[in-house]
């Protein structure tokens, strides 16, 4: 099995009370790759056939979606916000921060596979900008110096 | 389309229109003569929405709307051209044009481009665009399919028609918004039936095929609408002909005006298998056999040989010396020459070709109700089709589209019984999956013999599952039966007569090659005249040949082949086939057999003959062919080969070599003298030149003896069945025959019915020399095309 027991279990579960199999292709990725950590292609096969889709129809949806990744990413992945809220409050002088401080630039991931780095659309914390998403917390009101804060914390608890 | 016959009133550009309710704005408009442009739409594909280009202001809405997804209402008052309208379609193209390699001077497209005509139409030549376009190299995906990113313009037409119309799926989308990008299944290339759909169907030059990419300008060529020489169905198709050094050579096949009654499909046979027209190994002069090797001749050594031959045989063993052979490629009007030729020239009845349906015995079953057999045409709409063997997806092609259209658009129901699994089964509300010897079994079990079910009953299908398929049948109406080789003889009876009890019911039955039927119809059976005219009722036909007919059946393929290696037979005609190979005869074994054969390569059978004709195939000469469904259509030359001739100018030669008038044959201009003259090229005969101004004026010409105009005449007089209208065939359409047996099928031998299960990829001998074809295969080596014999 690509994926654990437990969530191919959850899956066989879930998919009834969708109306068909395909619509519940886009929560059953997410699952996968926070499982995984990426989206490999034994994970596409088992994706594929579990929904009765071609794998090329699995792949469309992955490379729609920017969150959807088919290769793996840092333990932490900072997504940093710099779209039209975030970017009127300072969310390109956060990503250059980060690009300068962990030595990255986008979508790409530290030699210690601690960090990877995105700088992302908006990602609905407009009234807190500039913000960062971080795996699935957020933080936000940043400021370069919070930032590196935000880091070190995360670099501690790896 | 849609059923629904309630109309629905609306104003488009101030006139007063109609349409039926539920009908699409931009179809209404197009059939009130109202042209919305549209990149994305596609009649019988999903809806997209994906280009914008069909905006139309309608009042009331805010916003322009799409035309292509608003369906028609009461009252509708809509704006299809104004400044707002012109200019939003303007901002379109200039956008699509953002990254358009505009590289129309060497692209495909160019000339016939949807993009080019609405660049031209809108005027958005400028760009206010700075940035550098996105480039990327071309890619080959399979033997067949070229992608040019590009220019590629995201309408989805291919991932569509890939998908919905051949249930392949094989083309997607990836990433979004300005950097999507059509993807192939395999990564970097492509695994897919090769149906160059995609290719056809795309508006620009993004997507192009191997066997037309780089090679000439749509304006370079003629267009020639004819019939597809492969498989049973007859697509109908337009070749794009262009001058070669050695006559003319086809560059192009297609069919988008949809003319015909396969529509816009043709598989990658029709498509693209026509590079064995101009294949190197073609026969180019004549062959005889001196000193025991076949060495090249003259026409006139040639024809003088087996005429000598042919004459001194005929008066020693009078009919019985000879054995022919027809083709199931050949025009009906070749087969019926060829069949009268035997019967009233050589006196013999030893006449038979390669059969691959058992269509004698349909004729028989459905004698007296020639409305029960089914035309292609009636799997578009019928409600219900019961399948009983064969593969369509592989051997019919355009009936497995025929199929799935009708499934996905009308929810046709579709009943399959077969011993494989077959790929249509996913279009299919019951499969009785049934062991291989297990179709005389089902029909039994169809005709309430419970008793067999338990033996047709296994691990894909059991018991109850086919109780339930046999209750489902009972129900339905309309029903069109089709089947395969699988069922003959006594079953097939069984199974028209089970048939009849469904009200509206229709047959087909599916013979392979292009024309397996006209030659069966055109009577190539050692015990059939044509039209399945039983010996004992040669009336009409004696009386027309003006000849006594020979009484007895003659040898059927088999026994004609076995003759001619134990030595008993002292001449052979092979038109258009390869018994040899069939029968795995080595050179050699013949014995005493004068072996004449008319081909287009040394096949194995003619690599055996004393005399060799070189002739040209059915993309090189005029007649009819009659598909496995009993639809006639005219067939029309487009590829020229220099030093072949059609099959039918050659079986007149030799006639007349031998003594015999041709008029006796072929009912030409009558009293008029031959012009046996050149038929082809600068200094081809007066007849012709005749000929063509009698074309030009709308008169059929038939003043030479190689019209086979002339033969269609006669066989409308005289062959059951083909009393169809002229006006509708010449007008390029597809006319009805009626399969109207009057007695018991032909001599009934299982084993000559050989059918070609062919795939795809394969089509005889014609496939052995297309490169296309056999690329196809390579590419898709070991995956399921078995190496097969080439016995056509
Ligand atoms: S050639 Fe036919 S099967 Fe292959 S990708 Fe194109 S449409 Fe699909
Ligand atoms: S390749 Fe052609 S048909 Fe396919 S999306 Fe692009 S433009 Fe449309
Ligand atoms: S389906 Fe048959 S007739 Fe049609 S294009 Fe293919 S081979 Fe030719
Ligand atoms: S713009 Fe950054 S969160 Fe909305
Ligand atoms: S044709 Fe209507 S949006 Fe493309």
């Amino acid at each position: 099995m690509v994926i654990s027991e437990k969530l191919d279990r959850f899956f066989t579960e879930k998919m009834p009370e969708y109306p068909t199999k395909r619509s519940f292709l886009v929560p059953m990725l997410l699952y996968t790759q926070d499982e995984l950590g990426c989206l490999t292609d034994e994970a596409i096969a088992y994706l594929a056939k579990k929904t009765e889709l071609t794998e090329l129809e699995v792949r469309n949806v992955i490379s729609y979606y920017s969150m959807l990744r088919t290769k793996p990413m840092g333990k932490f992945h900072v997504q940093v916000c710099t779209n039209i809220s975030c970017q009127l409050r300072g969310g390109d002088e956060i990503y250059e921060h980060c690009k300068h401080k962990l030595g990255i630039g986008h979508k790409q991931t530290t030699a210690d596979g601690v960090f990877s780095l995105e700088e992302v659309e908006c990602i609905g914390a407009c009234s807190w900008a500039p913000a960062v998403q971080v795996n699935y917390d957020f933080h936000e009101n940043l400021t370069p110096g919070k930032m590196d804060k935000v880091l070190e914390d995360y670099r501690n608890r790896k | 389309m849609v059923e629904n016959t309630q109309l629905v009133s609306l104003t488009v550009d101030g006139k007063k229109i109609s349409a039926p309710a539920g009908t699409l704005l931009i179809d209404a408009c197009k059939a009130s003569g109202i042209e919305i442009p549209s990149f994305c739409y596609y009649p019988g594909l999903s809806l997209q929405a994906a280009c914008r280009m069909c905006v139309v202001r309608i009042d009331k809405m805010p916003k322009l709307q799409t035309a292509c997804t608003v369906p028609v209402a009461e009252g509708m008052v809509v704006t299809s051209e104004s400044d707002e309208v012109r200019q939003a379609r303007k901002a379109t193209i200039e956008i699509l044009l953002g990254n358009h390699p505009l590289d129309c001077p060497v692209c495909d497209a160019g000339g016939e481009c949807e993009l080019q005509d609405m660049t031209f139409t809108y005027g958005a030549a400028e760009s206010r665009f700075m940035e550098a376009k996105a480039h990327k190299e071309e890619q080959q995906w399979s033997p067949v399919v070229f992608f040019d990113r590009p220019r590629c313009i995201l309408c989805y037409r291919c991932v569509r028609v890939c998908g919905e119309v051949m249930d392949v799926w094989a083309l997607g989308v990836q990433n979004r918004g300005v950097n999507s990008v059509i993807a192939p299944n395999m990564g970097d290339h492509l695994e897919c039936e090769e149906c160059g759909q995609c290719i056809d169907i795309c508006p620009v030059g993004a997507l192009t095929s191997g066997a037309y990419r780089y090679k000439t300008r749509p304006w370079e060529m003629n267009h020639v609408g004819t019939v597809c020489t492969h498989c049973g169905d007859g697509c109908k198709t337009t070749l794009g002909v262009r001058r070669a050094d050695n006559g003319m050579e086809i560059v192009r096949g297609d069919n988008r005006d949809k003319s015909g009654i396969n529509g816009d499909f043709l598989c990658i046979k029709g498509r693209y298998a026509f590079d064995f027209q101009q294949h190197p190994d073609r026969l180019k002069q004549p062959l005889v056999r001196k000193d025991g090797k076949l060495k090249p001749a003259t026409w006139d050594e040639a024809f003088d040989t087996i005429a000598k031959r042919f004459n001194a045989i005929r008066e020693q063993h009078g009919g019985a010396g000879f054995g022919v052979i027809g083709s199931t490629r050949t025009t009906n009007e070749e087969n019926y020459l060829l069949q009268k030729f035997a019967r009233s020239v050589l006196g013999t009845n030893n006449i038979d070709h390669h059969r691959t349906a058992d269509y004698p015995a349909f004729a028989a079953a459905l004698a007296g109700k020639p409305e029960m057999a089914a035309s292609l045409r009636d799997f578009e709409k019928t409600p219900a089709i019961l399948l009983i063997g064969n593969d369509p997806t592989h051997q019919h092609p355009m009936l497995a589209t025929a199929i799935r259209n009708n499934v996905r658009l009308h929810g046709a129901k579709l009943f399959i019984v077969n011993h494989e699994g077959l790929k249509l089964r996913r279009q299919s509300k019951a499969y009785a999956h049934i062991p291989k010897d297990g179709y005389g079994k089902f029909i039994a079990f169809l005709g309430g013999d419970d008793a067999v079910a338990s033996a047709l009953a296994n691990g894909h299908t059991n018991r109850e599952q086919l109780m339930a398929m046999r209750e489902m049948l009972r129900g339905e109406h309309q029903l069109v039966i089709v089947f395969g080789a699988e069922v003959r003889g006594k079953d097939l009876e069984t199974l028209v007569k089970l048939g009849m009890s469904h009200t509206g019911v229709k047959f087909a039955c599916l013979g392979d090659y292009a024309n397996s039927r006209g030659a069966a119809d055109m009577g190539l059976y050692p015990d059939l005249l044509p039209g399945f005219t039983p010996l004992a009722d040669a009336g009409d036909f004696a009386a027309e040949y003006g000849a006594s007919l020979p009484k007895s059946a003659g040898m059927d393929l088999e026994k004609m082949v076995d003759a001619a290696k134990a030595g008993k037979l002292p001449a052979m005609f092979v038109v258009g086939a390869n018994p040899m190979a069939r029968y795995n005869v080595q050179l050699g074994e013949l014995k005493n057999c004068f072996l004449v054969v008319q081909d287009m390569f040394l096949t194995e059978t003619a690599a055996m003959a004393d005399v060799v004709l070189p002739a040209a195939n059915a993309y090189e000469k005029s007649g009819t062919m009659t598909n496995t469904y009993g639809d006639l259509q005219i067939v029309r030359p487009a590829g020229d080969f220099a030093g072949a001739k059609p099959d039918l100018e050659l079986i007149v030669r030799i006639a007349d070599r031998m003594g015999v008038a041709p008029q006796s044959l072929v009912p030409f201009g009558r009293g008029t003298r031959a012009d046996m003259g050149q038929s082809r090229g600068a200094q081809s005969g007066e007849a012709d030149r005749h000929a063509i101004w009698m074309v030009a004026q709308g008169i059929e010409p038939k003043v030479s003896p190689f019209d086979p105009q002339a033969l269609l005449d006669e066989i409308q007089r005289l062959v059951p069945g083909y009393g169809f209208s002229r006006l509708n065939l010449f007008a390029g359409n597809d006319v009805p025959t009626h399969t109207a047996g009057k007695g018991k099928g032909a001599h009934q031998d299982p084993e000559l019915i050989w059918p070609a299960n062919d795939t795809l990829f394969t089509s005889g001998t014609l496939g052995r020399y297309s490169n296309t074809l056999n690329s196809v295969v390579e590419a898709h080596e070991g995956k399921r095309y078995p190496t097969q014999v080439e016995t056509d």
